[in-house]
């Protein structure tokens, strides 16, 4: 489903991914681990379509065509949809109105009809039980004076509303307390289908130990380091990354 | 960030949906302005002595006046006797009785513009009093208004049929010495809505009228004056848009609001005029005097406005606060996108006791766009207990647009208190790759951030205007991040 091969890009002309390759197929959960810095939030954000990621070298293929001619629309369009580790806020829109415009958009691109006020709402009711979120949550405006652990909530909301192809999580797990977590987890094992790839960014393993993976990479300046099953995680989680950004007084790139 | 620069150009650069123009024979006078002019004026409307006194002494003071230029504004001088300064559909001669003796070109206008006013007869509840050019040519809803003793009229007709009414309250609010551009429209008024609601009386529905300039050339000075009366309710709309054309236009209206002892008055206005091209040729010229008196104790006065139009937007909705316990309001949009300037806001003078305003300005520059929010906060000696709230805000869309926020506050009475907050954003970056990332195209995604900016504003709209309302800036809006 989604082939990435050499890639290089930089920001603000520093490089940050320096010849990454990955190969995920459908039905497979990938954990893309690494210190900070090491470029694995970059990793999402490029397959997002942020602007400012520039792509010096190197093809990403989704699905077989070529991924970096899309824009950010385009790309969620087709079934890519990222959940952020720091979700903005809009003040003034309500998040039950811009989930609508988000599954409305999505349909009308898959040429289905759109949902109307009260169909919709009989769907989000359903998912936000899932996700053990307070229906109030609709009618606040979008991400604002939600907690750290809502936010994030939120995040997988979308996730299980919008059923993405390929789902990119960076840093779902940050910031949560041990029941969120299993809450966030249950949700993206919801998710796991044989018509999709999950790639999940994190710098810890403790997630991995309820969302378990198919392969596990370790991004260590700019590229994969490693790759193995769930054994490495654990591996990882008693050695370190054992990387020179692990060291202090080393500076991390912010990603 | 570039292509979508790109592709948001394209969309502000959509052209201007209401730029037709209507073929109508008119009764154009022919351009200047003078003491004869005047008389004319006020002969083929068959004022009353009183009336034309009035104007006359307007023009007189006016002549002594310069034009203000303490605003923000920029324009090349205005000409006033290369203005023609009345300007009246033929048709009017007979005085259309029913919307069936309209000119069916005129109200294919109306339809165009999105007024059929047939179907708003029977669908929408909305008496509209249709102003095409300087006359009202028809006016609906108006037997079952006058069952409750409400008076809803062309001002035309108001001098002719109710001169009391329109003595005792015309100027008492806006004197015809206010500023310079009342002044002039005291002096050439055409045309304009007239309402009085009688004591105790709720009006049942919102009233409306529509604005629209039509004929080359000429000025456009609509005087509306809405009368209160003890313990009564009126909530009244007003929109408005103007054909496309290549010279500027200057439209210089006044309205004027009386709410007495317990009664409130709600004046909502969604303005849509030619705001010029993208190089900014053309477009109108909006210098406009409102002011509201709350005369009454408990009296309340509320101005709502969503500004997109007009190359120049000069207006500041005033409340003065007289009755003890009397609020007021206004809460404002301003969008200026190309080249299109405002300078707007409002005015909120205490004079009574325990007397609260609140004013919420939203501002929003595009493109090349110049934007100022204006206000004075007066609290007078007498103004004990007295409380005002202000909130402006500013969001800047693109690197090219500017937005000032000039807040004057006067406090004559040690119990009286006034907040001021103000803040100013750029539409974020990492809230359009939200959207954007969620599958929303770039102008919808601007679109919700900018409704989203304007809620606390649209919120006061009625649903019928709230709705036309964010379709506006959906097109007027979309576009230009920086």
């Amino acid at each position: 489903m989604l082939d990435i091969r050499n890639l290089h890009v930089s920001v603000d002309g520093k490089p940050i991914l320096k010849g990454l390759d990955l190969s995920v197929k459908a039905g497979e959960v990938h954990a893309i681990m690494g210190p900070n810095g090491s470029g694995k939030s970059t990793l999402a954000h490029v397959l997002a379509g942020r602007e400012g990621y520039v792509v010096s070298s190197g093809e990403i293929l989704y699905q077989g065509s070529n991924l970096l001619e899309l824009n950010v629309e385009e790309r969620a369009q087709q079934g890519i949809l990222l959940a952020f580790q720091y979700p903005v806020e809009i003040p003034g829109v309500a998040n039950v109105y811009f989930l609508k415009a988000a599954l409305n958009a999505l349909r009308r691109h898959r040429g289905l009809p759109e949902l109307d006020a009260i169909d919709f709402l009989a769907l989000i009711r359903n998912k936000l039980k899932q996700m053990e979120m307070d229906e109030s949550l609709l009618y606040r405006p979008v991400n604002q004076g939600f907690s750290g652990g809502e936010k994030k909530r939120n995040e997988i909301l979308q996730m299980v509303l919008l059923e993405p192809t390929l789902a990119l999580l960076d840093e779902s797990d940050s910031g949560l307390d041990i029941d969120a977590l299993k809450v966030v987890a249950a949700g993206i094992n919801g998710l796991r289908s044989p018509q999709r790839a999950i790639v999940l960014v994190t710098h810890y393993q403790r997630l991995l130990d309820y969302v378990v993976p198919d392969k596990v990479h370790v991004l260590a300046d700019g590229r994969i380091a490693r790759s193995g099953g769930r054994e490495l995680a654990i591996e990882l989680e008693r050695t370190g990354y054992g990387t020179p950004a692990d060291h202090p007084g080393r500076q991390a790139a912010t990603p | 960030m570039l292509k979508e620069a790109t592709k948001l150009d394209e969309l502000v650069s959509r052209e201007y949906q209401h730029g037709f123009h209507t073929d109508l024979e008119t009764d154009t006078l022919s351009q200047g302005l003078n003491e004869a002019v005047i008389r004319l004026i006020s002969a083929k409307k068959e004022e009353p002595e009183f009336m034309l006194d009035w104007r006359l002494q307007a023009y007189r003071h006016w002549l002594t006046m310069r034009e203000p230029g303490w605003s923000t504004i920029h324009h090349p001088p205005i000409d006033y006797q290369a203005i023609s300064y009345y300007s009246a559909p033929k048709s009017r001669q007979d005085g259309p009785q029913s919307l069936a003796e309209v000119d069916p070109e005129l109200l294919r206008t109306y339809e165009k513009l999105g007024v059929p006013l047939q179907e708003r007869e029977i669908l929408a509840g909305v008496a509209v009093d249709a102003v095409f050019d300087s006359v009202s040519v028809a006016t609906t809803f108006k037997a079952k208004l006058g069952e409750l003793g409400i008076i809803f009229c062309s001002f035309s007709e108001a001098v002719r049929e109710h001169p009391e009414l329109v003595r005792q309250y015309l100027g008492s609010v806006v004197p015809y010495t206010d500023n310079y551009f009342a002044s002039l429209n005291s002096a050439v008024f055409s045309d304009g809505s007239f309402c009085y609601i009688p004591p105790g009386v709720h009006c049942p529905m919102e009233l409306s009228t529509y604005f629209r300039i039509n004929a080359i050339n000429t000025g456009q000075f609509e005087r509306t004056l809405i009368i209160a009366d003890r313990d009564s309710y009126v909530s009244y709309l007003e929109g408005c848009t103007a054909p496309m054309r290549d010279e500027n236009q200057l439209h210089a209206a006044v309205v004027e609001l009386i709410a007495l002892e317990n009664a409130q008055i709600r004046y909502a206005t969604v303005q849509n005029w030619y705001p010029g091209d993208k190089e900014g040729r053309g477009g109108i010229y909006n210098f406009v005097t409102k002011r509201g008196e709350c005369r009454g104790d408990n009296s309340r006065i509320s101005w709502t406005q969503v500004e997109t139009g007009s190359a120049i937007t000069w207006k500041y909705p005033s409340v003065i606060l007289r009755g003890d316990n009397a609020q007021g309001e206004f809460h404002s949009v301003a969008l200026t996108n190309n080249y299109q300037q405002a300078d707007t806001g409002t005015k909120m003078i205490h004079l009574g006791r325990n007397t609260r305003s609140n004013i919420v300005s939203k501002g929003i520059s595009a493109g090349h766009g110049h934007n100022a929010y204006r206000g004075l906060v007066k609290m007078a000696k007498s103004a004990v207990g007295a409380r005002n709230y202000s909130q402006c805000d500013s969001l800047l869309l693109g690197d090219k647009c500017a937005a000032h926020t000039f807040p004057y506050i006067e406090v004559k009475h040690p119990s009286a208190r006034v907040e001021h907050e103000a803040t100013t954003s750029r539409i974020g970056e990492d809230q359009l790759f939200y959207c954007q990332s969620r599958g929303l195209s770039a102008e919808d995604a601007v679109s919700m951030i900018v409704n989203g900016f304007c809620k606390e504003v649209f919120q006061e709209l009625p649903m019928e205007f709230a709705v036309e309302a964010q379709k506006l800036l959906g097109v007027s809006l979309e576009g230009s991040i920086g």
